[in-house]
Parts: structure tokens; C-alpha cells; sequence
């Protein structure tokens, strides 16, 4: 166990390492709290720094709007990149393809949409011709076909190179590739989207400071509190759950014990691709399915992991957390000329977290 | 092993040889558009190669830093772009400019991701690279979706579609500069360094060896050659744009190291001139049509599954198969996925 801090310094000496952790530990202070003063004080309205809404204090409502905003995103990057960890955290697969199955999740809802409905007109279903059945039975559908792709691929390929984790990410690339090419030829490159139902698709009151914020968003919350209560009750107090949190520490004592790791292997996998569909199927929704979508995806994905740290569903969902708090704060408080720099944020996120901890913020040593 | 090595040599040679004269007997849509290409693509996954073989790091960033001197050659060098900072320069200084950028982030690049190893070097590269394409795709100052065209070549050069050969002879010694300089750098005591690093880290560490500065300055070094590549693209294109260093590209780039053969510097151009002939004549054939990507994807599946050392790795054994000598197969650890990275 000692390696890890070995590699990490080198020929450095304790004491310089901790004087580098100490200011690794003081740039990220700085990070933090001059966003925030900034954010809740200094932003200013007119002027060349002049940004949207101006500061916290002088205006509250779109403050918690894009609070509320970044928590909701949030809660759809913590239902993708769940998946993604969960297998992570088990197998020791980066599952490359885990934007590839989010779209191919979408696309499966949106043809039984469709078929269901009709096809509606140029852009689409219109929420009103859609009720919850219309949508409930897609978001199922698209859910279980993910799963059941992502269990073909994990017996057909990855299962025989267990323990070569770089071979099989680049099997999962490999199925990427195949996967994004065949949705382009059979799907076409057009945007298209999932029509909520007329339920979601309105306004409510949140009864704070008279805000109408849009329901399918609160939706989309609930749904991601509700899969991390399924996740956490399933991990920690069933057997099956206990069964994989030892498998995440100790594989070989595991199976050694006469426990079928290969089983608890498949049903991690068929999970962790199941909560990438349902992924699919709320953000085609909520924002649009295309070519391309399912690079930001395993974007989100990843950056979640890194930053939370890889396997662990605590650091999912702060590291959700985190990246909803950062693209919805820099989109909304940078300076107007300079919104479109937002993005740059996620980078540096990123770079801070691993400067501190390469591990991710909950990562353990493998 | 006497035979493989006059073999190799004599293959060299031959491949030496037809590069040089190509121009005098293949057409200009050879020499401009495919072979031109088949260098530079070459020249960006050897950088991944000498990363992956000798440093033990697999590493997707290489199109970012690749695109990253492109943008910086671009805006430096055009004048007239709606977007972009239109600086105007010498083409010369262009160079200069976006190689030192290049290699800088590069340098930070590797600072962050040097603590880590195997798939997590790998998932933290990935990420530079999909943040570099939006970020040039929102960042409209300096690119934004359409990107940045009529990239001027330098008058040595002249105007790329006119003097097919030029550029095709100035790719060409840059790619035998790269293949020469990266044969000679994991010679030195540096590249030495750097696979003691691959195969045990620990061990090299408590030799004394600074292990995170190693994997920094190896990625910088990998990044001056991806910027390399970067320029050359801009030359030969003309334009860039976020698309030409998006996901699929980048994907692209990882899947010419590994059918060339991972373990290799020379897999990089056999990877290159197989995805780009393949690129271009499998439209032609029917049933693949534009599914080209289906087709890589499936050939790139088949190689991971059954051959880690690519095209080469096949060479190498039909070789071993020939001179009747049993070498075995070449050193897992060099191979992406021949052996899990040790756990602590």
C-alpha cells in the first residue's frame, strides 16, 4: 500500500511534499472562495465585467435559479455517471461505450414514442399529445434494451479478458465506434427529442421569491434521488449489494468463498448499462439526442468519476454535484462578453481536483 | 533474429526508397491527398506509440495538443477569418508559436495526469481532448464552430493544392525526422529512465528517480511531436475546425497506433497508410458505402481481441513463423492490456 505515495513524490522529500499539498490545499481555497465572493458579491451589472444578473446580493431570484439549475443537472449527470462507476467500481471496465448506450437509450424511447403516438409534425410531439404512459413505457423500453446490450457485450468481450483493464477499454471503444456509426445510419444526424408528458411539461410555483421554475426539471431531481436511494439501499442492505461491495475490495477472496462473481459481474454490468439508457431516455427529453451527444456524455461521465473518484457512488454524487454547480455557475455569473468561456471551468474542475487528489475526491488506491 | 533484423533492415530500405520516388510514379491525388496524410496522421500516433511503448502511458490527449498547435498556427498566421484573432504573422513565426503552446499545455497536461497510470491516464487524457473540442467549439476568439481557414503555408512551400510535392517531401522529412529522433531519444538515458518507469515505478522511485517529472517531461516531449503533426495538418488542409480534433478523431488517432501495432514507433505510419487507403477505397465498395466507422470499428475489435500487436505484431509472427526460430511473442508489457498495471 505504500506504492502509491512513493510514485507520487519521487526523490521529492516529506518535507517538500507536504509543503506541495499545503499549496495544492491553498490554491484550491483560493479557487473557492473568489468564485464565490465574486458570485455573491462583487458581480456587477454594468460596466466590461458587467454579467447577466449581477451578484447574489443584489439579485436573489436568479441566484437560486441557477442554484436549483445546477442541482437538477446534477441530478441527470449523477443517474449516467452512477452507471458508470458502478462498473467501474466492480470490474475495473471504463466503459468507453457508456455514451454511446445513453444515446442508443434515447433513440430505442424516442421509436417507441413515436410509434405509439405518431410522428407528429416538423419539430416533433408536442407535450400535449403525450401522456405519461406515452412516456413511462418508452423510458422502460429504452432502459432494458441498454441493458440487455450492455450484458452482450460485457459476456461477449470483456468477460474473457477479465482483469486486462486497458484491452478492454479499447474493446469498448471499439464498440463505441460501431455503436455511434450505426445510430447515424439508422437514426439520421437530425436532433430530435423524446416528448415529455403533458404532466411534467409546465410551471410550478416554488413559493420562493414568486419563482415559476419548469416541473420536468424537479422531475428529473426526483427521478436521481430516487435511483441513488434504489442504489444505496441495493448496496448496502441487500445481498447481492454486499456481494459487490466485496467484490470491489476483494475479487479473488470473493470468489474463493464459492460466491458466483461471474453472476454479480453480469448484473453490475446489466445495471450500470440500464442506468446509462434511463440516462438517455431523461436527457432526450430534456435536452435533444444527436450525433455527438454521446461524446459529452462520456464527458460528463468521466469528469464526474475523476473528480468524485472512480467506483465510489458518494463521489458520484458530488462530483455531480460539482459539475452541475460549475457549468451552471460560469454560464451564469461570468461576464456577458465572456459567458462562452464557461466550459473552460469544467476543465479547470478537473485540474484542481486531481492536483490535489489524483484519485478523485472519495478515490481509493485499486 | 538474424533473419528479422536483415529483414527489417531491408524492408526499411525499401519503404525509404519508395517514399522518396513516390512522387515520380503515383498521381497528385496520391501524393497530395492520401499519402500527405497517411505522414502526418503518422507522425500524431507515433507520439501516442512512444508514449504507450515506453512510458506505459496510454494516452488520448495527443489530438488535443495536435489541435492546439493547429488553432494557434491558425490564428497566428490568417488574416480575414470572421473568428479567430487574425494576427497575420509570417507563417514562420506561426510555427514557432503554436509548437511552444503546444508543448507548454502539453507540460500541464502531463503534470496533472502524471500521478496517475494505466485506464485512469487514459480516462483523464480522454477528457483533455473532449474539453479542447468544446472549448475551441464555444471559445469564439479564437475559433468557434466554423473554425479558422485559409491557412498560408510558408512561400517555401507555396500554396499546398498547387505544389502537391512540396508539402508531400516536407511531411515526409519531418516523419523521418519524428521516427529518427524518437529511436534516438529511448536510447538516451531519459528514455531509459522512462521504461524502467513503465515496467516497475516503484522500484525506480526508491532508485531515486522522480516518477511524476519523468511522465511530465515524456508528455511534453509527446506533445512536441503531436504539434508537429498539428502543423503539418493545417498545411495540408488549410482550415481547422472542432471537429477536426473531436471524439471520433481522437478515437481515430488511438485506432491507427493499435492496428499499426502499440508497441512499435513504425506501427504509427502502417496503422496511418492502412486507415487512409481503407478510408478512401472502402466507399467504393458497396455494402460498406459511407459506413466507413462501422467498418474501422470492427477491424480495430478484431485486432484488440486477437492481435495486441497490430499489423505489426502479425508481421513480426509470420517472420518468426519463417526463419523457424521461436522468439515468442513480443513483451506483454509493452502491449496495451498485456498485463494488468500492478496493484498496490
Amino acid at each position: 500500500m505504500t506504492a502509491v505515495p512513493a510514485a507520487r513524490f519521487g526523490r521529492v522529500s516529506a518535507l517538500q511534499a507536504r509543503f506541495a499539498r499545503r499549496f495544492g490545499w491553498s490554491v484550491l481555497g483560493v479557487v473557492i472562495v473568489v468564485p464565490a465572493l465574486w458570485v455573491l458579491f462583487l458581480a456587477p451589472t454594468t460596466g466590461g465585467w458587467a454579467t447577466s444578473f449581477g451578484s447574489a446580493v443584489h439579485d436573489p431570484k436568479d441566484f437560486l435559479i441557477t442554484l436549483v439549475n445546477g442541482i437538477t443537472d446534477a441530478g441527470l449527470y449523477f443517474v449516467v455517471a452512477s452507471g458508470f462507476t458502478l462498473i467501474f467500481g466492480l470490474m475495473r471496465v471504463v466503459n468507453m461505450a457508456h455514451g454511446a448506450f445513453f444515446l442508443f437509450g434515447g433513440y430505442v424511447a424516442l421509436k417507441l414514442q413515436r410509434h405509439m403516438v405518431g410522428q407528429g409534425g416538423s419539430f416533433g410531439l408536442t407535450s400535449d399529445q403525450v401522456n405519461l404512459t406515452h412516456w413511462i413505457l418508452p423510458a422502460l423500453l429504452g432502459t432494458v434494451v441498454v441493458a440487455g446490450m450492455g450484458l452482450v457485450m460485457q459476456q461477449l468481450f470483456l468477460r474473457w479478458n477479465q482483469g486486462q483493464d486497458l484491452r478492454q477499454a479499447l474493446i469498448t471503444i471499439a464498440v463505441s465506434i460501431i455503436l455511434a456509426d450505426q445510430m447515424l445510419a439508422h437514426f439520421g444526424g437530425v436532433a430530435e427529442d423524446v416528448s415529455w408528458p403533458r404532466n411534467f411539461d409546465k410551471f410550478v410555483n416554488l413559493r420562493v421569491s414568486g419563482i415559476q421554475y419548469t416541473l420536468t426539471r424537479l422531475v428529473i431531481l426526483g427521478i436521481a434521488l430516487a435511483i441513488g436511494g434504489l442504489l444505496w439501499v441495493w448496496l448496502k442492505r441487500t445481498r447481492t449489494g454486499m456481494v459487490i461491495r466485496a467484490g470491489v475490495d476483494d475479487r479473488a477472496m470473493v470468489s474463493a468463498l464459492g460466491i458466483n462473481i461471474q453472476l454479480t459481474f453480469a448484473i453490475a454490468f446489466a445495471v450500470g448499462s440500464a442506468l446509462a439508457g434511463l440516462g438517455g431516455v431523461i436527457g432526450g427529453s430534456f435536452a435533444s439526442l444527436a450525433p455527438g451527444v454521446d461524446a459529452n456524455w462520456l464527458l460528463y461521465s468521466l469528469v464526474v468519476v475523476i473528480i468524485g473518484g472512480m467506483g465510489s457512488l458518494g463521489g458520484a454524487a458530488i462530483g455531480s454535484v460539482l459539475l452541475g454547480m460549475t457549468s451552471n455557475f460560469s454560464a451564469a455569473y461570468l461576464p456577458e462578453n465572456y459567458t462562452y468561456y464557461s466550459i473552460i471551468f469544467t476543465f479547470v474542475l478537473v485540474a484542481i481536483v486531481l492536483a490535489v487528489r489524483p484519485l478523485g475526491l472519495f478515490g481509493r488506491p485499486a | 533474429m538474424r533473419l528479422t533484423m536483415t529483414t527489417d533492415r531491408g524492408v526499411a530500405g525499401l519503404t525509404l526508397l519508395f517514399a522518396l520516388t513516390a512522387p515520380l510514379f503515383l498521381s497528385g491525388y496520391w501524393i497530395g491527398t492520401l499519402l500527405t496524410d497517411v505522414l502526418l496522421l503518422g507522425v500524431v500516433a507515433a507520439s501516442l506509440i512512444f508514449l504507450s511503448a515506453y512510458g506505459g502511458m496510454l494516452s488520448l490527449g495527443q489530438v488535443a495538443v495536435y489541435g492546439i498547435a493547429g488553432f494557434v498556427v491558425g490564428n497566428a498566421t490568417t488574416n480575414g477569418n470572421t473568428k479567430g484573432l487574425n494576427l497575420g504573422w509570417d507563417p514562420w513565426w506561426g510555427v514557432i508559436l503554436g509548437i511552444l503552446i503546444a508543448v507548454v499545455v502539453a507540460v500541464l497536461f502531463g503534470a496533472l495526469a502524471s500521478r496517475s497510470v494505466g485506464i485512469y491516464f487514459l480516462m483523464i487524457t480522454l477528457t483533455y481532448s473532449v474539453i479542447a473540442n468544446l472549448s475551441f467549439g464555444q471559445v469564439t476568439d479564437v475559433s468557434g464552430f466554423g473554425g479558422i481557414s485559409g491557412i498560408p503555408t510558408p512561400g517555401l512551400i507555396g500554396v499546398a493544392s498547387a505544389h502537391q510535392n512540396r508539402l508531400y517531401y516536407v511531411a515526409l522529412g519531418a516523419a523521418i525526422a519524428v521516427y529518427a529522433l524518437l529511436r534516438y531519444i529511448v536510447r538516451t538515458p531519459f528514455g531509459l529512465t522512462l521504461q524502467g518507469l513503465r515496467d516497475d515505478p516503484v522500484r525506480m522511485s526508491s532508485l531515486g528517480y522522480n516518477v511524476a517529472l519523468h511522465r511530465t517531461i515524456a508528455f511534453g516531449f509527446a506533445g512536441f511531436i503531436a504539434a508537429i503533426g498539428g502543423v503539418l495538418f493545417v498545411w495540408w488542409n488549410g482550415h481547422i475546425d472542432p471537429t477536426s480534433i473531436g471524439l471520433a478523431n481522437t478515437i481515430n488517432v488511438l485506432v491507427i497506433a493499435v492496428v499499426g501495432g502499440l508497441y512499435r514507433i513504425e506501427g504509427a505510419w502502417i496503422g496511418a497508410l492502412f486507415f487512409v487507403i481503407l478510408n478512401n477505397y472502402s466507399q467504393q465498395i458497396s455494402f460498406i458505402g459511407p459506413r466507413f466507422a462501422t467498418l474501422i470499428g470492427a477491424i480495430f475489435l478484431v485486432i484488440v481481441l486477437v492481435s495486441p500487436g497490430g499489423l505489426i505484431g502479425i508481421w513480426e509472427r509470420a517472420l518468426t513463423y519463417v526463419s523457424g526460430r521461436n522468439q515468442g511473442p513480443p513483451d506483454p508489457s509493452t502491449v496495451a492490456g498485456g498485463t494488468p498495471e500492478p496493484t498496490t
